[in-house]
């Protein structure tokens, strides 16, 4: 009889699912909103962040860009002032520096703990790496938006700007960066040895990105580290969108002004963000 | 089956069977097999290095093991499973908390990480809130907490999306013994709330003293399993100790001159005794006046059960004399 029981009994007592327990999906969702939202909160209470974010690159702009303003001319586009040629570069500049940030607090929640706990929960980990390129992404918007404001400043016509252009490049440029400098993060231990990493990889991109000087003045093998650098996609890009065609070719290089930035940038966003995950899943 | 009696219990929530994982030739677990029953608070006691906090990255999710399973409730799962993570509070050594967050955001973050929204995210976020005594504080910043209130609040976080098990690693770690005993009532008035099982990692006695039941580990292997008491019990004597200038040459005459085993520990000889009271006049009798320069009797506490069963001595707490650095990897 005893036998009889003990099989009726259920084999176990079946896990009790929760009131409403969310899908796979919605988790997943869930974990990258929430990382997003943290990141942009935590931005704005970090008021030395705020200023120097909007502080530094309006100095950047002023200070270099009347530097090598006697100096400067381009071929053929006699109209474009260093100012002018320098504006774009300055944005991109501001998505890389934002990126550079996010990176530098992945590695502070890493140290702090904050990351392991977000690991431990039920989202993935391509969730958490799109939750903080996201984030980083937002605020970098943010910025480069508001640096933007000074374009009449650059000689920008509001009516001219292609805005459609203008934001899918910082879009994906930020998204690209980011998930670059997390990559790189994960294989750097401490915000130290990541400002090396900055200062000998992310910086030389930037200045050889056709930010600072044309492409085409440059030495031929110098020339072709810059084609294939992917920063010169968003450099190119957001002077595209912002004085034309003509001044991204007469400045540019193999493969300028033929409005490749954009399926360019998002291949770049693609593999950068997907190798950033699969960084952060391998793991000691 | 007559074996179906009272004592065995139930299905264990949370089943280890011949969990392994070695790092670079060293075993750090080694072929772990444990059972968690639910409601219960189990401790994982042993010094640094013993496997503990291996055991725990596992059960976290964070560290793959190289073999065993794990049975939560009954059901073979993956440790990377979001079902079985979503079951799971955790709670870091390190502390998983925001400091430019406030609690409340804190909690909230907590509860969305793991899929709560709405009014069901708020009514938890807020009851967690008021069960670890910080209802009023809930706006703060978590920055300038103190240790005590950020162990309680990373309590509450762990147990907001009301996970069925919660694990911690050392989870008392570097608090004082006023907020050590304020953690554990939270703790034990938490579980009684929400029905939790508790995994947590440990190597201070106080703490062992206070689980349901303890895991002893030594080197990577499960060395007893049983409640505090029990451990305590396995001792049968009571502990003197004998403090001199000389420990080791007193240790010695204390074999030779009364036939007992005194070893020392820590600095001082160490007796355990069956009849511990009757041993002290004797002891003192044997000695000349000044020789010893103090004696004492006490019950064995779970550091003197780890001592024997292990042969090395918990540490860590104590400010330890030599045996430390020999355990560093």
């Amino acid at each position: 009889m005893t036998a009889e029981i003990s099989t009726a009994q259920p084999p176990v007592t079946a896990v009790a699912p929760a009131p409403s327990l969310p899908g796979t999906l919605a988790l997943q969702w869930a974990t990258v909103r929430v990382l997003m939202a943290r990141d942009v909160v935590r931005f704005f209470r970090q008021p030395s962040r705020v200023v120097g974010a909007l502080a530094q690159p309006i100095l950047f702009w002023f200070v270099i860009g009347s530097g090598f303003a006697g100096s400067f001319r381009v071929e053929g586009a006699q109209g474009l002032g260093y100012q002018q040629f320098f504006f774009p570069g300055v944005v991109t500049m501001v998505l890389l520096f934002s990126a550079i940030f996010a990176t530098i607090t992945v590695i502070e929640d890493r140290r702090e703990g904050f990351l392991q706990a977000v690991l431990a929960g039920p989202g993935s980990r391509l969730a958490v790496v799109l939750g903080k390129a996201l984030g980083s992404s937002a605020i970098a918007l943010m910025q480069a938006s508001l640096f933007l404001l000074l374009a009449p400043l650059a000689g920008v016509s509001a009516a001219t700007v292609n805005l459609p252009l203008l934001f899918s490049v910082m879009v994906l440029s930020a998204l690209a960066l980011t998930g670059m400098g997390m990559s790189l993060a994960w294989w750097v231990r401490s915000s130290a040895g990541y400002h090396a990493v900055m200062s000998i990889v992310l910086l030389p991109m930037w200045v050889l990105s056709g930010a600072m000087f044309p492409l085409k003045g440059a030495g031929t093998w110098l020339s072709w580290v810059m084609v294939l650098n992917p920063m010169r996609f968003s450099v190119e890009g957001v002077r595209r969108a912002l004085y034309g065609a003509e001044a991204s070719v007469v400045v540019g290089s193999p493969m300028s002004g033929t409005g490749l930035e954009v399926p360019v940038l998002l291949a770049f966003a693609t593999v950068f963000v997907g190798l950033a995950a699969v960084s952060v899943s391998r793991r000691e | 089956m007559p074996d179906t009696s009272v004592s065995t219990p139930p299905v264990p929530l949370l089943h280890l069977e011949g969990l392994t994982r070695r790092f670079k030739g060293r075993v750090a677990v080694d072929g772990l097999t444990l059972s968690v029953r639910p409601g219960e608070i189990l401790g994982l006691l042993g010094p640094n290095g013993a496997g503990k906090s291996t055991t725990f990255q596992i059960l976290a999710g964070l560290l793959a093991p190289d073999s065993g399973q794990v049975r939560f409730a009954g059901r073979e799962l993956s440790l990377s499973d979001p079902a079985l993570r979503r079951q799971m509070g955790i709670i870091f050594q390190r502390g998983s908390l925001d400091d430019l967050l406030t609690a409340r955001e804190n909690l909230m973050l907590g509860a969305r990480l793991y899929g709560l929204t709405g009014e069901r995210a708020r009514e938890r976020v807020e009851s967690m809130l008021a069960l670890i005594g910080l209802a009023d504080r809930g706006d703060e910043r978590v920055g300038t907490w103190s240790g005590g209130m950020r162990r309680r609040l990373e309590l509450a976080r762990a147990l907001v999306h009301q996970p069925r098990v919660v694990l911690m690693d050392e989870p008392t770690q570097g608090l004082d013994e006023a907020a050590f005993r304020t953690f554990w009532a939270h703790l034990k008035r938490l579980r009684d709330a929400e029905g939790i099982t508790v995994l947590l990692t440990t190597h201070r006695a106080d703490e062992a003293e206070v689980c349901d039941r303890l895991a002893v580990l030594d080197a990577g292997r499960l060395v007893a399993c049983d409640t505090p008491a029990a451990l305590a019990s396995r001792m049968g004597g009571d502990i003197l100790t004998v403090e001199a200038a000389d420990p080791e040459t007193l240790a010695r005459e204390v074999r030779e001159k009364l036939g007992v085993d005194a070893k020392v520990v820590e600095g001082k000889v160490q007796v355990e005794a069956r009849q511990g009271h009757a041993l002290v006049p004797r002891l003192v009798e044997a000695f000349p006046a000044g020789r010893l320069s103090s004696v004492s009797l006490r019950r064995p506490t779970l550091a003197d059960v780890f001592l024997q069963l292990t042969g090395r001595a918990l540490g860590a707490d104590v400010p330890a004399a030599e045996p430390a650095p020999r355990k560093r990897r």
